[in-house]
């Protein structure tokens, strides 16, 4: 099918003209380039296009089906909000980044084969990342070279999966894997890095919190989404991802009650909406992925609009922290309301988008007799509402006035705002054109009287909990601090191993120096005739051997981490991803 | 609902309002059980206020055990530099 280019390559290629443009031609190109994808990506048949030959493999840049269509639609549509949204920024880096940022999650969408599936992959951490080192900032320069190491880990074990997979199997289509091979599980691990999914979840309220305004919103929708449509693609129905997502959702909610920056929150509650998808993953039944689908095509509107709203926030006051914020609904009225429709969708109020999306997830559970996953999901329903339904509008908007007077946003980040708004409440009320969309046909209906009831009763005692518990003075008080999180075991760590290299490595490459020194000593005071073998050995051993820790060294001092310019650090990383798909290859070849 | 004990006439009445809606949905509740048969996965989860208690209970183990956790898990600010 040639009529309709790849839909990842309308973003990639798209986003080099940029610089080329200006003024009203450059806006109006980062408003038509989404409207572009959609219009390839609905024109384009089912079915498998441009297989490009490359190192003997066949990469298949388009395959599209059901299940990839609703994936793609989403990222176009929320490219389109998210570009609206930063259309008032005049670098042209950070437009570029986010299309190809998107592109690349288009890419791994609709990639056919593992091969593409991992070049995107690569292409998304690294546009990702430029999102947050756009911030300029140390603290987000430092969590973008964290988030760099999290997704290299996931990349290399990816690389490492897929070449063992392929070996063993002789084939590298991208349809259902299942655990088994090793290299299924390493496959496995990579795709769970980038859904989040516990212990390797701790880059999302790392780095997300750190983006720029405008970066977080398409960082919130493409890379855990991807990694969704990935596992529902290749691991539907493995038992541990059930289990994993239940913890999921679980767990982040407590944290998400802790963390005082509004974004970190939004990332926390990110990871346990996530939960429910991966869960639905877990179980496997046409239901359940339904449920994910939908539940990931409304998760991305609705957490794309708070931080949206947070972002907003940030842009006008320069202030993020619950314990800063406070009364802006004097002045940021309208914030205030998409603020509080995102909070009403993510917390699943009847009439809202997440509403008629998590029921088919929570009926998949119920109809699968999982009693415990099905109370797990029913308690981190509840515990979402308590923070990102009641905790973020009520910190920021309400509660304590700090007396901060600003205005509204930008009319470009309102449009934006209003037209996520716009999608979860219409979802909500009328999800037919959702439904239809689906990979699976559709007989069910959320809005049933003892189903509303029921989440009504659900939620708003729960807000009752929230209502008598700060009455009482019981509520946690919100507090400058960190928390704690898996990413502790590398980041101590971490920096343990630079003190290693600086010290006793240094100190043992000095005393080898020592040694070796004496050595020529003895071989200068042995007869005349050694001469000509000392001046060899000495040109050999001194000035290639012994010079050459010395030479390394000098390389690596300047280079402490965190602390230098971004090509040293780039190098840290690139070195050992070089050294391990040199041993990848070497193991490839063996077989 | 600023601190223990204060609260404005505005949040007060905002209190009062919420807890009429949380008695009569209570009531909606409870007439329906009498009235229809309920469609449902579980015996219990059909039961009058299974949902508001779980409701309840969920969100205020979760601040007990939130608050329990922040003694083990938070740092000063400064903590990673």
């Amino acid at each position: 099918m040639t009529e309709t280019i790849p839909i990842s390559a309308v973003f990639i290629l798209g986003a080099f003209f940029l610089p080329l443009l200006k003024g009203k031609a450059r806006v109006t190109w980062l408003l038509i380039l989404p409207c572009l994808a959609l219009a390839n990506l609905s024109l384009a048949p089912d079915g498998i296009s441009w297989q490009v030959p490359f190192l003997g493999q066949k990469l298949l840049l388009n395959r599209i089906d059901p299940l990839s269509r609703i994936f793609g639609y989403v990222f176009i549509l929320i490219t389109f909000i998210g570009t609206i949204f930063a259309l008032h920024i005049k670098e042209n880096t950070q437009h570029m980044a986010a299309f190809i940022y998107a592109g690349a999650a288009l890419g791994v969408t609709f990639s056919g084969d593992l091969f593409t599936l991992y070049i995107f992959w690569e292409l998304m951490a690294i546009a990702s990342c430029m999102l947050i080192l756009a911030r300029k900032t140390t603290e987000a320069r430092k969590a973008a070279f964290r988030y760099f190491i999290w997704h290299f880990f996931g990349g290399a074990c990816l690389l490492a999966g897929i070449v063992r997979y392929v070996s063993f199997t002789g084939s590298p289509a991208f349809s259902f894997i299942g655990l088994g091979d090793p290299g299924t599980y390493l496959i496995f691990t990579g795709f769970c890095l980038n859904a989040a999914i516990f212990p390797f979840h701790a880059w999302v309220p790392d780095a997300y919190p750190r983006a720029t305004v405008t970066g977080a919103v398409f960082m919130s929708a493409l890379t855990t989404k991807s990694a969704v449509y990935i596992l529902a693609r290749t691991f539907p129905g493995t038992e541990v991802l059930m289990w994993a997502g239940a913890f999921m959702t679980c767990f982040p909610i407590f944290y998400a009650v802790l963390a005082n920056d509004m974004r970190r929150v939004l990332s926390y509650s990110l990871v346990n909406q996530v939960g429910f998808m991966v869960c639905g993953i877990g179980i496997g039944s046409h239901l359940a992925i339904n449920g994910v689908v939908a539940h990931a095509f409304c998760h991305i509107i609705y957490k794309a609009l708070l931080f949206m709203s947070m972002g907003a926030v940030l842009h006008m006051t320069g202030r993020v922290r619950a314990t800063d914020l406070g009364g802006l609904y004097k002045s940021m009225p309208l914030t205030a309301v998409f603020c509080m429709i995102g909070a009403a969708s993510i917390s699943a109020f009847p009439l809202f988008s997440g509403f008629v999306s998590k029921s088919l997830t929570m009926t998949a559970v119920a109809e699968a007799h999982q009693t415990f996953i099905w109370l797990a999901l029913l308690f981190a329903s509840a515990g979402v509402f308590h923070h990102a339904g009641i905790k973020v509008p009520y910190y920021v908007f309400f509660g304590h006035d700090v007396g901060i007077t600003t205005r509204e946003p930008p009319m470009n980040m309102r449009i934006a705002m209003g037209l996520a708004a716009f999608i979860c409440i219409f979802l909500g009320i009328y999800p037919a054109p959702l439904y239809a969309l689906l990979p699976f046909p559709v007989n069910y209906q959320p809005y049933t009287f003892f189903h509303v009831i029921g989440m009504l009763e659900l939620l708003l005692f729960g807000a009752l909990a929230f209502t008598v518990l700060t009455l009482s003075g019981f509520y946690p008080p919100e507090l400058r601090a960190v928390n704690l999180d898996t990413d502790w075991f590398f980041r101590l760590p971490g920096r343990a191993f630079v003190e290693f290299c600086h010290k006793p490595l240094k100190g043992f490459a000095g005393f080898v120096e020592d040694k070796v020194d004496k050595l020529i000593y003895v071989a200068v005071s042995l007869p005349q005739q050694s001469l000509g073998i000392e001046a060899w050995l000495d040109k050999i051993v001194h000035h290639r051997l012994t010079a050459s820790p010395f030479n390394a060294l000098k390389h690596l001092i300047p280079l402490k981490t965190e602390s230098r310019s971004l090509s040293w650090n780039m190098l840290y990383i690139l070195v050992p991803f070089a050294g391990i798909l040199f041993f990848i290859l070497i193991y490839g070849a063996g077989r | 609902m600023e601190e223990h004990g204060k609260i404005s006439a505005f949040a007060s009445r905002f209190c009062t309002g919420f807890y009429i809606c949380l008695v009569l949905l209570l009531a909606v509740d409870l007439v329906s059980w009498f009235m229809a048969e309920r469609k449902v996965h579980f015996p219990w989860e059909g039961a009058p206020f299974f949902y508001a208690a779980y409701g309840y209970v969920a969100c205020v183990a979760l601040i007990f055990i939130a608050k329990g956790l922040r003694r083990l898990v938070q740092r000063k600010e400064e903590y990673y530099d």
